[in-house]
């Protein structure tokens, strides 16, 4: 609360980015955890809210005639426009925000603040409702070949490693522990995923403290005992995610890569993903092509080039390229492999969950993502409090490797429809949240941290709330038993199969999504059907002979009922309106030559970023 | 001509077919008239038929004494063909040239080509004008049917009756067509029964380099205005090529002589350019690096995705200034052949929901395209794979269609037809055994009376079997006008033309497929439940006392 200089200001306007001239006049409140904004306007309550670990920059701009400007950009890609009438307001609320928007203790953060009505009980059960010993009996673990290892207990090996890791049979503590100090903090190579079938496996590891000679028995002996993990296979892949210059230049670092040599029947691979900076400038340039894109009228060409330029795609079909030989390795041809790249939380965890998406149809479900995040992405340590900038540090720790990783999930979901039970939206929601600090899921940087911050004990868990949600986030087309959702995904990763996501980029701009949802339509119609099937049924009870229809709206009057409900709040991804509600005006289409009223723009309302 | 002439060599044996997302067939080839046929001698694989005619070009290659004939087809589809024998493989590769090349309209398939199903509504009659006019009487008394160009010679490229201003005589018409290029003057587009406001189109007015005015001209446009309204004319032109324009004797209507019109420039480009853009595109969409930045500066370079927002945001300004500013519209370029029928039958897809039904589309492309004289035989000679000069090829109609689809994946509940259907018109446009889309103009048409000797492609589409083919099953009737937008990020690459052939579509076609399930399972269940409703219904008016369960 000090660091509230001033909680409201009046007479604020909220511009649209498309026309500016429709803008809102409304009065800004500060709080604790949100900017609010309420228009005044008689008769509709409008309120547009932004959670502050949303905002990822404040802006504030030289003061004009009409006000101060006041640019708020939001880590979902929300980009706020306000006119403050006073500098000296316009000033208090951006040193406000700043502050707001960067807090120095995990205990500001919103998760700590959160309490939905909830009893404490309930709360406790959120937290039970994933759990990744279920994921690994799962697979089929343990068994003869791979044994959970209490080796990491409280953390002694590896401090951002999980507590609980599972490793080949025939691996002794001694081989571990020696293992581990000739990998990048002590991330020794350990299980990721394995395949009942042919028993072959996806390891992952921080890479070797090789330099241009060095070399450790144990290491050695450890890649040799996941090999021997596979009785089916008498080689395996070691695949370093890097481009192999990077990979090279780590050697001068006394790190690098293993030297086939030393190492009896590896097969060595790179595979050229950049690293955490790269991305993040390739995103940040993505950001400017879609905001300059709102702002001016737009050319096709700008847009086009600025896609290219930034190299967002290309990265993107990188690491799905990477996962699709992993993928292959294990599915096809029965080879275990050995995925890591420096420190193995950010590549390596993109490479392996991708790779175990196309892999296993459970991961295509909407628990079986959950699960596959929580496991190759918070247990294994991704620093997510670094990387998504929760608190203020250093930015070059940012890095958007889980958006790729989302992304990549996407981009497969437009190649095959049917095979995810789930759809954008529970992707756009994920993202969302791993950024809004709402639950606790992903505060900190690996397990050992969230304990001590008593995540379990002091915040709700994300992927209950999606369970519970689980209506809003179904895909309509998936179907367990459809041909597409069985076995091996095998996308295509020509170049022009690759899009961009709008849904994610331009998810606040609903002027520029379908008017209509082909998915909602459909949901609306299966849950029409499901009725109808229940009075088909309630008629059979009664038995031939008797007629008798439960007092139940006609079709029709369903079908309306679906139209009204088409906008959930939390999807502007997707904004159907019912045809009898459309207000669909005409966009700015005149470009330069300026014609009285032509120009009009629908209104855009922003969707209420609460949650 | 006898087409025995051209083919040097009928029939090869041994011959290998490779398609795309197929296997290879081994089997005979078979050179006719009008056809190259492959057929196997296995049972269960398909045979291939080409039309010559969509043929767009060749490309042979050897190895030894086995050639490879590469055909390239105005579908943008590529088979290769493996024969062998040196000799035989060149002489298929020049019959095939000759073949696919013929100039004379009257040797074409259409000519020779025998329905093999029954005809319910024969095409040709189903779009005529006056039956148009009919429905635009039930609107409005203020236009009337013109016979003025009955025999072609007030304007060639115009059918035989258009729809005009009431009180404009056929005089006013005939001096006004002199001064509009080809003597394309203004006429009905469409009226827009909302708020009775319209559209017209024409060529551009003959303006020259001293400014010349055409009284006859301004009196018949200005005749579609209320009184004390405003109209808005559309050129399809930056100004700089309106200007230079004059020079050739053509120009643009001065603010001095056309006072209650308010004039805007939009740029759309010219054929030849168009046709540039779309050999560049498939191009690009045939390249086999795999590196994205590549295709990305590729797709850029070839400026498709361009032209196709420059149309469409013509299209929804002409739509907004009619439906949103209550005034009417006169677009036109440079001829009004293309750029001219893009604006005007895509602001119609907007703005009138009976365009969006299948039989509103056909009648759609029959007025706007067919009738209103948009030169297919001459755009459509040669697709994306020519190596020939281009003389007066350009997709235009394939960019219109591609608009189309665009508005369609925005607005996929309000279209009667499928992404299959505008396929589908696509592929008949270039090569097609209906004479639809031959001729350059109703006059060309009836000189080689195509409706008495060719079959329409609207008879063999208005069957139950190919309707029930062609319609999309999220369809809702709405009765709105749709605007569509034009942001970058919402136009997309139409994947079902440009990489048909390049990636298999099995997933997405799997697809829709269970939306199809879905949504018919559900109709079931509803007759169901109403069939008992009426069961329930009648039970109760027998026996008053099951009235109360």
């Amino acid at each position: 609360m000090e660091h509230i200089r001033l909680p409201k200001v009046e007479n604020v306007r909220l511009l649209d980015r498309v026309s500016p001239r429709r803008s809102r006049v409304g009065t800004l409140y500060l709080t604790a955890t949100h900017t609010i904004f309420v228009e005044n306007k008689t008769g509709v309550r409008n309120e547009t809210w932004v959670l502050h670990s949303l905002v990822c920059s404040v802006e504030k701009q030289a003061a004009a005639a009409s006000g101060c400007s006041l640019l708020i950009h939001c880590k979902n890609f929300q980009v706020l426009h306000f006119v403050v009438p006073r500098e000296q307001e316009c000033h208090d609320v951006h040193l406000s925000l700043q502050r707001l928007s960067q807090p120095e203790r995990h205990t500001e953060l919103y998760c700590f603040s959160y309490k939905p009505n909830v009893d404490e009980k309930e709360r406790c059960q959120e937290w039970d409702f994933l759990d990744l010993k279920a994921d690994y009996s799962r697979m089929g673990l343990p068994n003869s070949l791979w044994k959970l290892s209490p080796v990491n207990q409280h953390y002694k090996v590896s401090d951002s490693y999980p507590a609980d890791l599972f490793v080949p049979a025939s691996a002794t503590p001694p081989v571990i522990v020696g293992s581990s100090k000739f990998r990048s903090r002590g991330r020794f190579p350990t299980l990721s995923y394995y395949s009942k079938e042919n028993h072959a496996a996806i390891c992952r590891s921080s890479q070797p403290l090789s330099g241009f000679s060095a070399r450790c028995l144990e290491d050695e002996q450890m890649l040799e005992a996941i090999l021997r993990s596979n009785p089916c296979s008498d080689f395996m892949y070691v695949v370093d995610t890097r481009p192999k210059l990077n990979a090279i230049a780590n050697r001068a670092a006394g790190k690098g890569y293993e030297n086939e040599d030393n190492y009896s029947n590896i097969k060595f691979q790179f595979i050229g993903i950049e690293n955490i900076h790269v991305m993040r400038n390739s995103q940040q340039k993505i950001c400017v092509v879609v905001t300059a894109c709102e702002l001016r009228s737009p050319s096709m060409s700008d847009f086009l080039e600025g896609l290219e330029s930034s190299g967002w795609l290309k990265h993107i079909k990188a690491v799905l390229d990477a996962g699709i030989f992993i993928a292959k390795a294990v599915a096809e041809e029965g080879v275990s492999v050995l995925v890591h790249c420096s420190d193995g939380w950010d590549r390596t965890a993109q490479v392996c969950s991708v790779a175990c998406v196309l892999l296993d149809p459970y991961y295509r479900t909407l628990r079986g993502l959950m699960v596959l995040i929580e496991k190759d992405w918070v247990s294994f340590g991704h620093k997510f409090s670094h990387r998504c900038n929760h608190l203020v540090g250093d930015p070059k720790e940012v890095s958007p490797i889980i958006d790729q990783f989302l992304e990549c999930v996407w981009q497969l979901m437009e190649q095959f429809p049917c095979a995810f039970e789930f759809n954008a939206r529970f992707l756009i929601t994920i993202h969302s949240h791993i950024y809004s600090c709402q639950y606790g899921n992903f505060i900190g940087n690996n397990q050992r941290e969230r304990i001590e911050l008593g995540l379990r004990e002091r915040t709700h868990s994300l992927w209950s709330y999606l369970w519970k949600n689980q209506a809003d986030y179904i895909n309509p087309l998936y179907r367990p038993d459809h041909s597409q959702t069985q076995g091996l995904l095998r996308p295509s990763t020509a170049p022009y199969c690759f899009k961009f996501w709008r849904g994610l980029y331009n998810r606040f701009d609903q002027g520029m999504h379908p008017r209509q949802s082909v998915e909602d339509y459909l949901r609306a119609i299966r849950e029409e059907t499901q009725q109808l099937e229940e009075q088909l049924a309630s008629h059979k009870q009664v038995g031939p002979g008797v007629v008798y229809i439960h007092d139940v709206p006609l079709p029709g009057l369903l079908r309306c009922r679906w139209k009204f409900r088409g906008m959930p709040v939390f999807s502007a991804n997707v904004c159907f309106l019912p045809s009898f509600l459309w207000r669909d005006l005409p966009r700015s289409y005149v470009g330069s030559i300026i014609t009285k009223g032509v120009s009009e723009y629908p209104e855009r309302v922003p969707p209420m970023g609460r949650f | 001509m006898e087409f025995a002439e051209l083919i040097k060599t009928p029939r090869v044996d041994g011959v290998a077919l490779h398609r795309p997302f197929m296997p290879t067939v081994e089997g005979t080839l078979c050179l006719t008239g009008h056809h190259l046929i492959l057929s196997s001698r296995q049972d269960n694989t398909e045979e291939l038929w080409l039309l010559h005619s969509n043929i767009d070009s060749i490309e042979k290659r050897f190895v030894g004494s086995l050639g490879s004939i590469i055909v390239k087809c105005k579908d943008l589809r590529m088979i290769q063909l493996d024969i062998p024998g040196m000799e035989e493989c060149l002489n298929i590769a020049s019959s095939i040239e000759a073949l696919s090349t013929l100039d004379l309209l009257s040797l074409m398939y259409p000519f020779f080509y025998r329905p093999m199903f029954e005809v319910i509504e024969d095409g040709w009659n189903s779009f005529l004008p006056e039956d148009a006019f009919k429905d635009l009487e039930s609107m409005t008394d203020e236009w009337r049917l013109s016979e003025v160009n009955k025999d072609f010679s007030v304007c060639p490229s115009y059918p035989p009756l258009v729809a005009v201003p009431k009180y404009v005589d056929d005089d006013t018409l005939k001096k006004a067509a002199t001064f509009r290029h080809g003597g394309r003057f203004p006429v009905l587009s469409y009226y827009h029964k909302k708020n009775g406001m319209v559209m017209m189109r024409a060529g551009q007015p003959l303006t020259g380099t001293n400014g010349r005015r055409c009284k006859e001209d301004e009196k018949l446009i200005n005749a579609t205005l209320r009184p004390g309204k405003r109209g808005y004319i559309i050129d399809t032109r930056t100004i700089n090529v309106a200007q230079q324009a004059k020079a050739r004797g053509g120009g643009f209507e001065s603010e001095a002589n056309y006072p209650q019109w308010r004039r805007i420039h939009k740029a759309i480009e010219r054929s030849n350019i168009l046709q540039e853009s779309l050999i560049k595109l498939v191009e690009a969409c045939n390249d086999q690096s795999h590196s994205m930045d590549r295709w990305l500066s590729k797709l850029e370079a070839s400026n498709w995705q361009t032209h196709v927002k420059e149309i469409l945001t013509t299209a929804c300004l002409a739509a907004q200034c009619i439906d949103r500013e209550g005034a009417s519209v006169l677009v036109h370029g440079t001829e009004g052949t293309d750029s001219t029928l893009q604006v005007t039958s895509l602001a119609q897809i907007i703005l009138d929901p009976a365009c969006r039904t299948i039989r509103g589309f056909q009648g759609l492309v029959e007025r706007e395209w067919l009738q209103a004289g948009h030169p297919f035989q001459q755009r459509c000679a040669q697709s994306a794979y020519s190596n020939s000069k281009p003389r007066q090829e350009a997709p235009s109609f394939l960019l219109f269609l591609d608009c189309v689809w665009q508005i369609l994946r925005q607005f996929p509940c309000s279209f009667e037809f499928s992404e299959g259907f505008l396929v589908l018109v696509f592929e008949h446009a270039y090569a097609s055994q209906f004479g639809t889309f031959l001729g350059n103009s109703t006059a060309e048409r009836a000189k080689l009376s195509l409706p008495e000797k060719t079959v329409s492609l609207w008879s063999w589409v208005n069957r139950p079997q190919e309707l029930e083919r062609l319609t999309n099953p999220l369809y809702e009737a709405n009765s709105l006008v749709i605007w569509p937008s034009v942001a970058p990020q919402s136009l997309l690459l139409w994947e079902g033309v440009f990489l048909r052939w390049n990636r298999s579509s099995k997933c997405l076609d799997e697809a829709y497929e269970e939306m199809g399930h879905i949504i018919a399972y559900n109709k079931e269940l509803q007759n169901k439940v109403n069939s008992l409703r009426r069961q329930l219904a009648q039970l109760e008016t027998e026996d008053p006392l099951l009235q109360s369960p």
